[in-house]
Parts: C-alpha cells; sequence; structure tokens
C-alpha cells in the first residue's frame, strides 16, 4: 500500500507543461464548424430573396394568391395556390401512412421486439430509407397507382393518393428510427417505476415512456412533414403536373417541388417572370419548412417532460 | 510558533466564510472548517442540508451547474482554490472524488483505472499496468478482476464498480478524496468492504466522506461535521460528536429524535 510517488511527479509535471492551447482555440474552431451551416442558409435565403423579389415586383399579389396558374399562356398567370395545394394534399397523405405506423414500428421495436427480432427488422428498416427517390417515383405509378385503380375506378394515372402512399411509405423508416431513439432514450429506470406500480409492458409504453420521450418523437414527425414537404421525384412521376385548383385527390395535382422540376427541365428563359417564379417558390418551400423547424420548437418545449 | 507551523501544515484544507448560492437560494451560510491530513472527515446532516454541495465545492465540481455562486475562501495548503491562478483540472487530480452512483467508463477495467494516467500524458505500458495493478490492490479489487482485467468493467457487480471508481481516482495519485454517499447503492458485505478500504487509505490519503450512516460515520471517521439547511451547527471530533454533543440540533439528529 506504499503510494508511488513517481506517477503523481510525472502527472503533475504533465499537467503543468500541458498546453492549453487546444482548449482555447478547438472551441473556436467547432464555432467556426457551426457557422458554416448557419452562414450557408443565410447565403441560401439570401439567393432566393433576391430573385424572388424580381418576381412579386412583376406580379401583383392579387395574383400570387389566386388560383390560377398558367405561366406560359399567352395572359399568363402565377396563382400559388394551386402547388400549395398539391403540396399539402400529398405531404397530408403521407403522414397519414407514416406518423401511425412509424410511431407503431417504434413503439414494437424499442418496448416488445426481442433482440433478434430487433437485428432483423432495423436492418430491413433501413434498406427501405435507403431506396432512391426515383425507385419510389417509379413504383407509385406503375405499381401502386394500377393497383389503386382497381379500387377506385375515377382514379386518374397521374393522381394525389398514390404518391402520398409511396411517400408515407418511404418516410416511415425516419419516423420510426428516430422516435425508436426518443423511447430508448428514456431511462430504465423510469420504465422499472411504472413497472413496479403493476403497470402491463402496453400502459408502460403508452404512458410513461411515450410521454417521457415526446419531445423526440414530435421532432420526428415534424423532419417526417419537412421531408414530405420537399419530396420531389415521387411526386413528379406519379401526381404529374396539373395546375388545376381543386381538392380532388383521385386527380393530378402538381407539388411546389413539382413545378420547380418542371420548369428547369423545361426551357425557362432567364430574366422572364416564370424563371423568377422559381425563386419564388423555392422561398415559399424554404419558408414552410423553417415553419415546421418553428412548430417542432414549440411543441416540443410544451410538451416536454424533464428527465 | 513552530508548533503553530506544524499544525498548519497538517491543514489540507482551510475553509473560511464560504456561502454557496444556486441562483437566489442560499445553499451554504458562512462555513468555517479545516480538513486535516491523514484525516477522514465525515459529513453529516438531513437530505437538502448541502452536504453535496459543499463536498463538490472543494474540488470545484460545484462549478460545472451554471447558476452556482461562491464567496468566501476554501484554503487548499494555503492557497485559495477560486484564485484565478489555480487550475482546475490539476486540483481535480489532486482532490479525486467517488460517487454516490458508481460511474465506470463503459470501457475494460483496465482502461478504467488507466483513464486518468493516460489522460496526463503517461504512455509507458509497463508502467500503465503497474499503476493499474496497484491502484487496483489499493481498492481492495484486485483479486477479484486480476483475471479479467479486459472484461467490460460494467460486467462488475454494484461493489466491485464502486472499488474500481475507487482504484481509478487512486490512480492518478491524488492527495484528497472526496467521497459522496459512497456506500448507499450497495449491499452491507460491499458497504464493510468499502469502509475497511477507507480506513487503510488514511494512512495515505486524506478523505472527506458524506455519509446517511450514523454508524458509518461513528465507525470511520475522525472528525464529524454536522450540517442542517446550509449551516455547519457542529464540527468536532467523531468521538465528541457522538457522546458529547454541544448542540441540541446534533444530539436530536444523531440520535433520530429529527424532524
Ligand atoms: N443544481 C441545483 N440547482 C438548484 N438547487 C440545487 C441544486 N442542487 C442542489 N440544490 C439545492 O441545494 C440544497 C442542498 O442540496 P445538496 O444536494 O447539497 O443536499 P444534500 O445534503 O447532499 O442532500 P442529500 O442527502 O439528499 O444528498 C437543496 O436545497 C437543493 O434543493
Ligand atoms: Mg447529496
Amino acid at each position: 500500500m506504499e503510494k508511488d510517488i513517481r506517477v503523481r511527479q510525472i502527472i503533475q509535471k504533465n499537467i503543468s507543461e500541458k498546453s492549453r492551447f487546444a482548449d482555447r482555440i478547438m472551441p473556436v474552431f467547432f464555432f467556426l464548424m457551426a457557422s458554416v451551416s448557419v452562414l450557408t442558409t443565410f447565403g441560401i435565403v439570401a439567393t432566393l430573396t433576391t430573385d424572388a423579389v424580381k418576381f412579386f415586383q412583376a406580379v401583383p399579389l392579387r395574383e400570387v394568391f389566386s388560383t390560377r396558374l398558367s405561366p406560359l399562356s399567352a395572359t399568363p398567370s402565377f396563382g400559388i395556390l394551386p402547388l400549395i395545394n398539391g403540396t399539402i394534399f400529398t405531404s397530408l397523405i403521407a403522414m397519414v401512412v407514416a406518423v401511425p405506423m412509424g410511431l407503431a414500428a417504434a413503439i414494437y421495436l424499442s418496448q416488445f421486439a426481442t433482440e433478434k427480432m430487433r437485428k432483423v427488422l432495423k436492418p430491413v428498416m433501413e434498406v427501405l430509407a435507403g431506396i432512391p427517390t426515383i425507385v419510389y417515383g417509379f413504383f407509385a405509378y406503375s405499381f401502386v397507382t394500377p393497383l389503386l385503380m382497381r379500387l377506385l375506378p375515377g382514379l386518374g394515372a397521374k393522381n394525389v393518393i398514390s404518391p402520398g402512399i409511396v411517400m408515407g411509405i418511404m418516410i416511415i423508416p425516419l419516423v420510426a428510427s428516430l422516435s425508436e431513439d426518443a423511447m430508448n432514450a428514456v431511462p430504465n429506470i423510469m420504465r422499472e417505476g411504472a413497472l413496479g406500480l403493476g403497470s402491463t409492458k402496453l400502459e408502460v409504453a403508452l404512458k410513461v415512456v411515450i410521454p417521457a420521450a415526446i419531445s423526440g418523437i414530435m421532432s420526428s414527425i415534424v423532419l417526417a412533414i419537412s421531408r414530405a414537404i420537399g419530396e420531389t421525384m415521387i411526386v413528379t412521376i406519379a401526381s404529374g403536373s396539373s395546375k388545376n385548383f381543386s381538392f380532388d385527390i383521385t386527380q393530378s395535382m402538381q407539388t411546389m417541388t413539382g413545378y420547380i422540376v418542371e420548369f428547369t427541365s423545361g426551357d425557362a428563359a432567364s430574366g422572364t417572370t416564370g424563371y423568377y417564379s422559381l425563386y419564388a417558390v423555392g422561398l415559399l418551400l424554404f419558408a414552410f419548412t423553417l415553419l415546421m423547424n418553428q412548430m417542432a420548437h414549440h411543441i416540443s418545449r410544451k410538451y416536454r417532460e424533464e428527465y | 510558533m513552530t508548533n503553530a507551523v506544524n499544525e498548519n501544515e497538517k491543514l489540507v484544507y482551510e475553509v473560511k466564510g464560504l456561502n454557496l448560492w444556486y441562483g437566489n437560494d442560499q445553499a451554504l451560510k458562512d462555513v468555517h472548517l479545516d480538513i486535516k491530513k491523514n484525516e477522514v472527515t465525515a459529513i453529516i446532516g438531513p437530505s437538502g442540508c448541502g452536504k453535496s454541495t459543499f463536498i463538490k465545492t472543494l474540488n470545484r465540481m460545484i462549478e460545472n451547474i451554471p447558476v452556482v455562486r461562491t464567496s468566501g475562501e476554501i484554503l487548499y495548503h494555503g492557497e485559495n482554490i477560486f484564485d484565478k491562478s489555480i487550475r482546475v483540472e490539476e486540483l481535480r487530480t489532486r482532490v479525486g472524488m467517488v460517487f454516490q452512483k458508481p460511474n465506470p467508463f463503459p470501457k475494460s477495467i483496465f482502461e478504467n483505472v488507466v483513464y486518468g494516467p493516460k489522460i496526463h500524458g503517461i504512455r509507458d505500458k509497463k508502467l500503465l499496468m503497474e499503476i493499474a495493478e496497484t491502484s487496483l490492490r489499493s481498492a481492495a479489487l484486485w483479486d477479484e478482476v486480476k483475471d479479467r482485467l479486459n472484461d467490460n468493467a460494467y460486467g462488475l457487480s454494484g461493489g466491485q464498480q464502486q472499488r474500481l471508481c475507487i482504484a481509478r481516482c487512486l490512480a492518478v495519485q491524488p492527495d484528497v478524496i472526496l467521497m459522496d454517499e459512497p456506500t448507499s447503492a450497495l449491499d452491507p458485505i460491499a458497504t464493510y468492504k468499502i469502509e475497511e478500504l477507507v480506513d487503510q487509505l488514511k494512512a495515505e490519503y486524506t478523505i472527506s466522506i458524506v455519509t446517511h450512516s450514523m454508524q458509518q460515520a461513528a465507525r470511520i471517521s475522525d472528525r464529524t461535521a454536522f450540517f442542517l439547511m446550509g449551516e455547519l451547527i457542529e464540527f468536532d471530533t467523531t468521538e465528541t460528536i457522538f457522546s458529547n454533543p454541544r448542540d441540541q440540533r446534533t444530539e436530536d439528529y444523531i440520535t433520530g429524535r429529527f424532524g
């Protein structure tokens, strides 16, 4: 039990010689790295805004918030509502599919699945997340739509339901995996506390784990919504480019992203109003996601159970 | 005069007029207390009286809570630990800490013990092995783990994990060891082992231990400090505190007649 002074001396010497340089400089470096993404955001907003402003100078607001969108006609009109409509409907359908299924999958994986089951299911789900969206789009157009046509005879070849559902399927892994992480982060002592009071596993999952993990679950849902709003390929292929303002989800609608694809792959001459309209739509998309993020913040703060 | 100097050399800590606030709530009020070399100082008192707060102030761990403010002095071998010139990492290698819940790293037993020496620049494999062995021996854990040093530390029992944490603390060869209810999660046998260990360690180290167990304080400590609502009510030799306390509140507490 003799104390060996040698080690103490080495430690003492090293610690007094240890340069504080890294401790000082690294936080600055980390800050700079963090700034990159912030600056990029500002850059994007600035670019979008400058050109979007030109659009708004050329087109009166009354027209922008109208339902008539026909950018290429002889008397062009740039009503944005059809696009917003298309975006909201496709995203809504996607959420109807993705949220319940994703949450159910998360609850199963984190609360009920055996280790063996998890080992099989998780990688399979991750594969689902890794499929390129163009494949999903193709799948929606050439498989899901024909299938749905048998159930809904009036369904158009391009429609909102089919890409909505497929987009939902694509998003399930995102919801499931983020929610599962949030549920797994709930400390075991909480589960044990509830089990110790005679709760069933199901009650523990629904009354203890989910409330404790709600802010993470909410963020996963909001992320999923952002993902759906921004999703492009599936809707471009399977929901088509109808610019009519309607609420008929069995028919084609164009989304904001779909509009941008159509116009950038066509020949929108730079400098025309049509060209600037792309930036306006881009800015709007950005505003949507920003709004979603704010909501996520707000919701998760409101529902937070601290632990 | 020479006597007084000698007395002072024996003082590891001199706490002078220490106040501490969490935001606006004062958790320590004008605490004066000396800790002597090679003694075990027990800190007792009801829940929420500031024991953990006090002990965490001794190595400035308390500063990790952003709302904390302090005033007063804590002299460690005559130097105020709140001085700008004090390097807090160095202070913490000299004043080690063992926590209430065993908190080994999710690494092997060996890596846990040599973590401190490694981050402080010791690379020599042979020396590290030596440090691991002596530290584990000092923590009375060597015989139980010597054949499984590369196993994950979480495979150990709670009591073994706690002794591993003590070994980890000893590996940087501190001068003081602070323990915050180190046995509250342990069974009587593991508790007994740790108490015995404390008794052996005090030949080489100065120890301060927070405990809720009167018996434990009486068994292992030389001096006992009784806190109540942030105030140090009484501080004396353990014998005096337990047989002949000056303050009624101390007597009420140790005899269990409190609140
Ligand atoms: N992080 C914190 N923020 C605000 N107040 C705190 C914090 N930690 C402790 N306190 C308050 O400081 C007081 C002392 O707490 P401390 O943890 O030191 O008590 P304790 O004597 O160690 O109690 P126990 O025996 O239960 O461990 C308490 O009133 C407590 O509520
Ligand atoms: Mg405490």
